[in-house]
């Protein structure tokens, strides 16, 4: 249904194209979105790559972190008082506020890009498995306690399997945000004259009015977005069918 | 084998939920805790349980304190781990003692059998109906040997037939193990099937409004039986006195 809606609002914006002879430089159609994308597809196409190597990179470093910080968070009431304010206070932090500053600080270009998204990419990661380690079910606590388990077999055989649809639903999440993280560094960077991903290619699109060019690596971040999301959505669908069937 | 003495349990928001319960538990002895809801009944059965102290009076295990293992806990829901198969979620109690899955493998299927779900050691809890899954939480209770069987309201949630059956089953089991079993309920007609002695307590603050010896034979077909009929109008009396003092 949304690949026919999808053909259906395609047409109709083609048509409007034509219908009013709009310049390609202010709205381009369909039709020369995708001949600017095959004129181009060589350099567009490595500059996806590049930023999906960033975004990948990124969403590995979240997990990572997310995951431990809400260890250490589920761990005590104190170690919670010390992540939690830190890290909500960098997930409200506009990234395009300190993307500069990271940048001059992380001497190497590409893992700059890296820090920028995962500061974009943690926090759900963080948040949802903390919600899941702390929603671990009272009585099979009490299950736990009555037959003398250490911390660590609670840990590991109870409160991280019983957080993992929480960790899943964050990781969905930031899987998107990594990419957008990524995009907003790439943004910042290609401003300051680093040349690296589909962000960069949009702005020299947008410098050299080339519309069409601009609208087809858009299109691509777009692609590239559902299919993190759909991507990522069956990786969680297939993990906790494989857990509970 | 249980001695209770002056218990009361006063919650931090001052809330007081036990007052001046004394009693005592006998070897192989079932008894019934009737009551109406917030009574306190699965307060009490927590304090048996170590989950949580008085406030004031003792609870002496004659024995010794029991080490881990040797309550036994059936909760109202069913709580399986959904991750693990029937035989797992039994095994996990011992698991958790550091025994061998391969050493203990005849104990987990005795524990099946005794509920009759042998057939069913590798199915995962969302292949089981409710009933099931509380009779595979029954033997997870049975398969350390406990000394004592606590059951907080384990029927409640199952539908009529299902809960006349298991009715039967935990009672049959009980008349072979000989274990003392103490099965929190809010129903007359389950405490006065069950049970060899039923303890009515009283509504808030919860105290032993009667302790009655239930002398049922155990030949005779128990739902119809003149004591049985008898046993439940006494109990509803006492209740409908309770809950107007």
């Amino acid at each position: 249904m949304p690949v026919i809606f999808g053909i259906i609002g395609l047409c109709l914006w083609q048509g409007a194209i034509w219908i009013t002879q709009t310049p390609a430089y202010v709205l381009p159609g369909p039709i020369a979105i995708v001949t600017a994308y095959f004129d181009d597809y060589g350099t567009l196409n490595a500059a996806l790559l590049s930023t999906l190597t960033v975004t990948f990179a990124a969403l590995l470093a979240a997990t990572v972190l997310g995951v431990v910080l809400a260890l250490v968070m589920a761990a005590s009431d104190l170690a919670r008082a010390a992540v939690q304010p830190w890290a909500v206070t960098l997930q409200v932090t506009p990234i395009v506020a300190i993307a500069p500053l990271i940048i001059i600080w992380v001497n190497q270009p590409f893992l700059a890009l890296v820090v920028c998204a995962t500061i974009v990419a943690f926090f759900p990661v963080l948040s949802n498995t903390a919600a899941g380690l702390a929603a671990t079910p009272h009585d099979l606590l009490d299950l736990f306690r009555l037959n003398g388990a250490t911390r660590l077999q609670t840990l590991l055989l109870l409160r991280l399997p019983a957080a993992l649809p929480y960790f899943l639903a964050g990781l969905r999440i930031a899987g998107t945000l990594a990419l957008v993280g990524a995009v907003v560094a790439e943004f910042v960077a290609g401003s300051g004259g680093f040349a690296s991903g589909l962000a960069y290619r949009i702005l020299e699109a947008g410098y050299r009015l080339e519309i069409p060019r601009m609208f087809a690596a858009l299109v691509l971040l777009g692609f590239a977005g559902i299919a993190i999301y759909t991507a990522l959505g069956l990786f969680s669908h297939l993990m906790l069918r494989r857990r509970d069937a | 084998m249980i001695d209770l003495s002056g218990v009361s349990k006063r919650f931090p928001n001052g809330t007081l939920a036990l007052e001046n319960i004394n009693g005592h538990i006998g070897q192989g002895d079932f008894i019934a805790l009737l009551g109406p809801s917030g009574c306190g009944k699965s307060t009490l059965l927590r304090l048996i349980a170590g989950l949580e102290q008085p406030s004031k009076g003792h609870i002496i295990w004659q024995d010794g304190s029991p080490r881990p293992g040797e309550i036994g806990f059936v909760f109202q829901d069913s709580t399986l781990m959904p991750w693990l198969s029937a035989a797992d979620n039994v095994f996990l109690p011992l698991k958790l003692r550091g025994k061998n899955k391969a050493a203990t493998k005849s104990q987990v299927i005795t524990a099946l059998d005794q509920v009759g779900l042998k057939d069913f050691a590798g199915s995962k809890p969302a292949a089981l109906s409710g009933g099931m899954k509380m009779r595979v939480s029954i033997a997870r209770a049975l398969v350390t040997a406990p000394k004592v069987l606590l059951m907080d309201e384990p029927f409640a949630a199952l539908d009529e037939f299902t809960r006349h059956k298991l009715q039967e089953d935990l009672r049959r089991l009980w008349r072979a193990e000989q274990k003392s079993i103490i099965f929190v309920t809010h129903s007359i007609y389950e405490a006065a099937f069950l049970a060899t002695r039923v303890l009515v307590m009283s509504a808030r603050p919860g105290r032993i409004a009667a302790d009655i010896a239930c002398s049922i034979g155990e030949s005779e077909d128990r739902r119809i039986a003149p004591d049985y009929i008898a046993l439940v109008k006494q109990l509803s009396d006492l209740l409908r006195a309770e809950s107007l003092a």
